[in-house]
């Protein structure tokens, strides 16, 4: 595999995860329990779309052949997206959705840091733009999973289900597909290993002050960055691909 | 000599000086504000949800995020409006309540379905632009806190307005199937739109007072009439024909003569029979008694701090 080829799929690693995620998250708008959450959660999928598609754009340009950010996002099928299991995972409820973004945002934040080293100057230049976004992201789910962790009995329970049913999912995050380990090879990608014990750091401390019991099972679910998705992914792509799909080649 | 609080009052609204919350001001001037700004409010939040059906569904990045993001600028609006209808001694949970058992209403235009992704078109160039139209004179309305909460509001309306009319542009430039959807959704979208100025002038019966208070500065009609003038050449330029017949310009008014607007169809949807008015507050409802527990463990925590801040500055 050539350096561009490796570079073009490592992004859809990454734009893979920002755009199902705030795909996922959109969802809420309109729904939330509280209107400044309503908004404060749409701005973190609005940041997300943003990130996604300066991460397409880049890719496209390196992929040629007319590909677009739509193209990539609109265009390809389930096999082909290559997000971690995590972030399609349904909203199901506020203490899931919450869950969900903290063990994400932890992640996210600390792979901006890492993509600062990359030896690509657009990859640094997107994940410097990125950087301040997660940073807000990462407090914010944090903020929440202390106030649920920490606030009635109801909210402590549902809270901690969540973190024992997600939990299976975040092992993914650290075990690199072929094309991560190439990336960082050759400098382009992350380290995935350094980011483990940050996100292991972060994530207990915030846990512990949230009172809610790190689950100790160690057997994890992947597939999604090889393509190999959960069933939910189908439904997401159908929905969200729909237009694209029954009138191809249309104008937007 | 006696003075009069309510000339007083009347005076500065002669004068143009604007109300100010702990200003003296009759008790139907308080009740006439709250139940507008709370059901403009209403509105607003209500409204995200006929667009808030296409988020997920729009058709590329570039519009999705434009969606999104008018969407919340709705949630924002409702914020702006909840805060300024506060300010007469209302709570935004007695407001909500209100809302949620069915006592306020919201404008009836967000009771009918988005069937197409062209009624995002339509609705931010018809349902926003007939909303600048009520609102812009609601800038200089005579109480306070609502006026300032409107100069934002319609900033934001009218990019909202623009950003709907590009949609329809971009349809009526597209394939057939788009030019249909788009036709289509000005059909379905016209007449309600024509109605969200409310009932004809003789059969509005707070307007005089509202006007005296200069809550309002203009009728219904007038208001109406306004939107429809500017609104056709907007069509005519997207090659769309709006379902109306009797539409023609009347060279002696000044102005398009249109059709007789369908009553019947208003007072049912706002007697709660519109095809989606069950949809659209069950989703409200629903939200409200799904965050419940959410909102009692923020709840929960912030006092939990606040004692912990208290038993650390008595041990200290
Ligand atoms: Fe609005
Ligand atoms: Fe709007």
């Amino acid at each position: 595999m050539n350096k561009e080829e490796i570079t073009f799929q490592y992004l859809l690693h990454l734009g893979d995860n920002s755009l199902i995620l705030g795909q996922r998250i959109a969802e809420w708008c309109g729904h939330g329990p509280i209107l400044e959450q309503d908004i404060a959660l749409t701005n973190i999928s609005l940041d997300l779309f943003g990130e996604s598609r300066n991460i397409y754009q880049y890719a496209a340009q390196l992929k040629g052949d007319n590909h677009t950010e739509d193209s990539l996002a609109f265009l390809r099928d389930v096999l082909e997206f290559k997000n971690v299991l995590l972030v399609e995972q349904p909203n199901i409820d506020w203490a899931y959705t919450i869950c969900r973004q903290f063990f994400f945002d932890t992640f996210h934040f600390y792979l901006q840091h890492e993509l600062l080293k990359s030896k690509d100057e657009r990859i640094v230049e997107i994940a410097n733009k990125a950087i301040k976004e997660s940073a807000y992201h990462l407090k914010w789910s944090s903020e929440w999973m202390i106030r649920l962790g920490d606030g009635t009995e109801i909210s402590h329970q549902k809270i901690q289900n969540a973190v024992n049913d997600l939990w299976e999912f975040t092992g993914e995050l650290f075990i690199p597909s072929e094309i991560e380990t190439l990336a960082y090879q050759s400098g382009i990608g992350a380290d995935l290993n350094n980011i483990k014990q940050l996100w292991h750091e972060k994530v207990k401390a915030i846990l512990d002050e949230a009172t809610i019991q790190i689950p100790t099972n160690d057997f994890f679910q992947k597939g999604g960055k090889n393509g190999i998705h959960s069933e939910h992914l189908g439904f997401v792509l159908a929905e969200m691909q729909y237009l694209q799909r029954v009138h191809p080649g249309a104008e937007w | 000599m006696e003075i009069n609080l309510e000339d007083i009052f009347q005076n500065k609204i002669d004068n143009e000086v604007k109300i100010e919350p702990r200003d003296w001001m009759p008790e139907k001037y308080r009740k006439t504000l709250i139940r507008q700004i709370s059901q403009h409010a209403h509105s607003e939040i209500v409204g995200m949800l006929p667009e808030g059906n296409w988020i997920t569904r729009a058709p590329n990045l570039r519009r999705k995020v434009a969606l999104l993001a008018k969407v919340q600028d709705e949630a924002g609006h409702g914020l702006y409006l909840y805060s300024a209808a506060e300010t007469l001694g209302m709570t935004r949970d007695e407001m909500y309540n209100e809302l949620h058992t069915g006592k306020a209403k919201y404008s009836s235009i967000f009771n009918y379905p988005t069937l197409s992704w062209a009624d995002m078109g339509a609705i931010g160039w018809l349902v926003d632009g007939a909303a600048i139209m009520n609102q812009v004179p609601l800038c200089r309305t005579s109480y306070g806190p609502y006026a300032r909460a409107m100069v934002r509001v319609c900033k934001e309306e009218s990019f909202h307005q623009r950003q709907g009319y590009e949609i329809m542009m971009s349809l009526c430039n597209g394939t057939p199937e788009q030019k249909t959807m788009a036709q289509d959704a000005l059909n379905r979208w016209w007449w309600p739109s024509i109605m969200m100025f409310g009932p004809n002038d003789d059969n509005s019966p707070n307007s005089a007072q509202s006007m005296k208070w200069k809550i309002k500065r203009f009728s219904n009609d007038e208001l109406r009439q306004k939107f429809i003038d500017v609104t056709i050449p907007q069509a005519e330029l997207l090659g769309l024909t709006v379902p109306d017949k009797d539409l023609k310009w009347n060279e002696a008014r000044g102005h398009y003569d249109f059709g007789i607007i369908n009553w019947d169809e208003f007072n049912n949807v706002v007697a709660g029979n519109g095809p989606c008015n069950k949809q659209r507050l069950k989703a409200r409802v629903d939200a409200w008694n799904n965050g419940e527990w959410v909102r009692d463990a923020a709840n929960a925590y912030a006092q939990k701090r606040k004692n912990r801040v208290k038993s650390g500055q008595q041990a200290a």
